[in-house]
């Protein structure tokens, strides 16, 4: 358990050639709680993509719980919420089903789920304070119910390190705050909390470090007080400074005006 | 029963049974991940491996089954490696995939019986004994996999970026739904037909999706719908003379009409109802709130007032404050706007 959670060293992360996030340093020991901030097209959710093998890493290392990014045996130890506000799906499919996916790292190729797997879909349920909606299809739930469903499924693996991808974006108050109290509890647990988000208040209280991205550059790394002063996590006197990121979705981020482009292999 | 006396009966009431069950079995992760053509691709796909079964004299069954699952694996790499051309890509495979049967059965010897119709709108009366052996074959392992994977192939087809993340593996994951899916083409082939195929598979998934409320109960009753369509599509057509595969398809779609209406009247009256109960709230301006003078309820992410004997779930609206209302033991959907088709009663 000495490795650290997170290791980057003059890491570039990217699509294709497109680098985006370019030489970043970064160590989150285990048990960490970090907040990445950072303006639209800052990098930031590509940074969290690099450690969830969903970007290219296109130089430098990214070694997650201590191993290269990209094993899959590494993977399954990690857990991830999406920046997502619903659960999609075309068909139906109950809060039951849609946590019990979490296990499904943990069951190897053909394994089914046993007593332990759903005591652990109904435990991280009801830490998302959803356990009456347990049997009812996702579709029934406000949005705010849904992201805390996408919470527990990432709880369900029971995850050593978690990803958070703009988890408080689009969700009320009320939501916010019992966020952040499983956030706070998942902590205390041992559990090494990545948040990626544009605002750091309704969590506070939960993430204890920051690190700022700013056009694909790491340039702030310390407590999270200090992060909040000057500009580059409250993204609006910021935009004024630069033209406006065109084409921008959320979904699948593009790179800054200035991403500098690398050819496969060049460094 | 007359139609179950004659052997070419039994064996197309049969034939039609197991792709019933198989097609919608596979088919709901198709729907389930938006791919819901594939079907209709590999179909075209398979329609090569029938002329080079038709020309080298072999079984067409195998050679297409060879075909589709080839053309199943190469659109996943094509889909993996990226979606620039990807879609290009198919459409190339796709109709080079129909072209080159239609070439290659033309190509085939005067003597022998090439009946492109059979092929592209099914000919289930044609099934033989040995067609019937190798179908419940190819049925008992789509279903032994669906059986064994279904939730991994239900992550993957759910959500698939979150289950790269958290290390399933998904590229062989879809490869093995592309190929669950071009041995459902092969083995519906003779009941619907290669132009059918994608009907059988999403049709039922389709009226199931509109009326289950869990994946497993959707999946269990899109199986129901394609075996009831199926076995009364393929009855139907010995009495009225019309071709099978049309029969199935008409009546799966007459299904899926009258569940659609349905459901959309169920709707309606509950929006009436709670259209209703708006106006008396209309005509009684009290927002709820701290302090208001009406007991709080907690529920879920809101909270709910006791007011005269019911639950006021408050929310706001484009038009100001709306109340939700709660009888207390039901707990209907929180969403604002309650999504169409699965607001409860």
């Amino acid at each position: 358990m000495t490795d650290p959670a997170i290791r980057l060293a003059g890491a570039t992360i990217g699509y294709g050639d497109v680098a985006i996030v370019r030489d970043a340093d970064l160590t989150v020991r285990r048990g960490e709680a970090v907040a990445v901030l950072g303006s639209n097209g800052s990098g930031k959710t590509t940074l969290s993509r690099g450690l969830l093998g969903l970007a290219t890493v296109l130089g430098g290392t990214v070694e997650v719980l201590g191993a290269p990014v990209g094993r899959l045996r590494e993977r399954g130890r990690v857990g991830y919420v999406p920046q997502r506000h619903t659960v999609s799906g075309a068909m139906p499919a109950t809060v039951r089903e849609v946590v019990g996916v979490g296990r499904l790292p943990r069951l190897g190729l053909f394994g089914r789920p046993g007593a332990r797997d759903r005591a652990a879909v109904a435990e991280a349920v009801e830490a998302v304070g959803l356990a009456d909606r347990l049997a009812d299809p996702v579709a029934a739930l406000s949005g705010g119910q849904q992201r805390r469903v996408l919470v527990a499924r990432a709880l369900a693996a029971e995850p050593e390190l978690l990803v958070m991808d703009e988890p408080t974006a689009g969700v009320d108050a009320a939501s916010q705050a019992a966020l952040a109290d499983v956030l706070a509890r998942v902590s205390a647990a041992g559990t090494t909390l990545l948040v990626v988000t544009h605002e750091t208040g309704p969590l506070a209280g939960v993430l204890t470090r920051a690190v700022v991205v700013d056009s694909g550059r790491l340039t702030y790394d310390g407590p999270l007080a200090g992060a909040g002063t000057a500009g580059p996590d409250c993204h609006h006197p910021d935009e004024a400074a630069r033209p406006p990121v065109r084409g921008y979705r959320l979904d699948q981020p593009r790179p800054a005006p200035d991403a500098v482009r690398l050819r496969h292999g060049s460094r | 029963m007359e139609l179950l006396e004659y052997g070419f009966m039994q064996r197309a009431l049969l034939a039609s049974l197991m792709v019933g069950l198989v097609a919608p079995a596979v088919g709901v992760f198709l729907v389930q991940r938006r791919l819901s053509l594939l079907g209709d691709g590999l179909g075209h796909v398979a329609l090569t491996g029938v002329g080079v079964g038709v020309l080298t004299s072999s079984a067409p069954v195998g050679t297409a089954l060879v075909a589709a699952v080839l053309g199943a694996v190469l659109i996943e790499l094509v889909r993996a490696r990226g979606r620039t051309s990807g879609d290009v890509a198919l459409a190339v495979l796709f109709y080079g995939g129909i072209a080159g049967g239609v070439v290659l059965l033309s190509l085939a010897p005067r003597g022998q019986a090439t009946n492109l119709d059979a092929y592209l709108f099914g000919a289930i009366t044609t099934t033989t004994a040995a067609d019937v052996a190798v179908f419940a074959v190819i049925s008992g392992v789509v279903l032994a996999v669906v059986w064994l994977l279904g939730r991994r192939l239900y992550a993957v087809s759910d959500d698939e970026e979150y289950a790269r993340a958290v290390g399933l593996p998904v590229l062989p994951l879809n490869i093995v739904l592309a190929a669950l899916v071009a041995s459902t083409v092969v083995l519906s082939m003779r009941v619907v037909g290669l132009l059918l195929i994608s009907a059988l598979m999403i049709l039922p998934s389709a009226v199931a999706q509109l009326v289950g409320r869990s994946f497993r109960s959707t999946l269990y009753l899109a199986c129901g719908v394609g075996v009831v369509v199926s076995v009364a599509g393929t009855a139907g057509s010995y009495y009225t003379g019309t071709p099978s595969g049309g029969t199935i398809v008409l009546l799966a779609i007459a299904l899926f009409l009258v569940v659609t209406a349905g459901v959309a009247l169920r709707d309606a009256t509950a929006r009436r109802r709670h259209g209703r109960q708006v106006e008396v709230h209309a005509a009684h301006p009290h927002e709820h709130g701290e302090g208001c003078g009406h007991r709080p309820v907690p529920h879920g992410d809101h909270v709910d007032y006791d007011h005269d004997g019911h639950l006021h779930a408050p929310h706001r609206t484009g038009t100001g404050t709306h109340y939700d209302e709660h009888d207390g033991s039901a707990h209907p959907p929180a969403a604002v706007v309650p999504p169409v088709g699965r607001e409860r009663p």
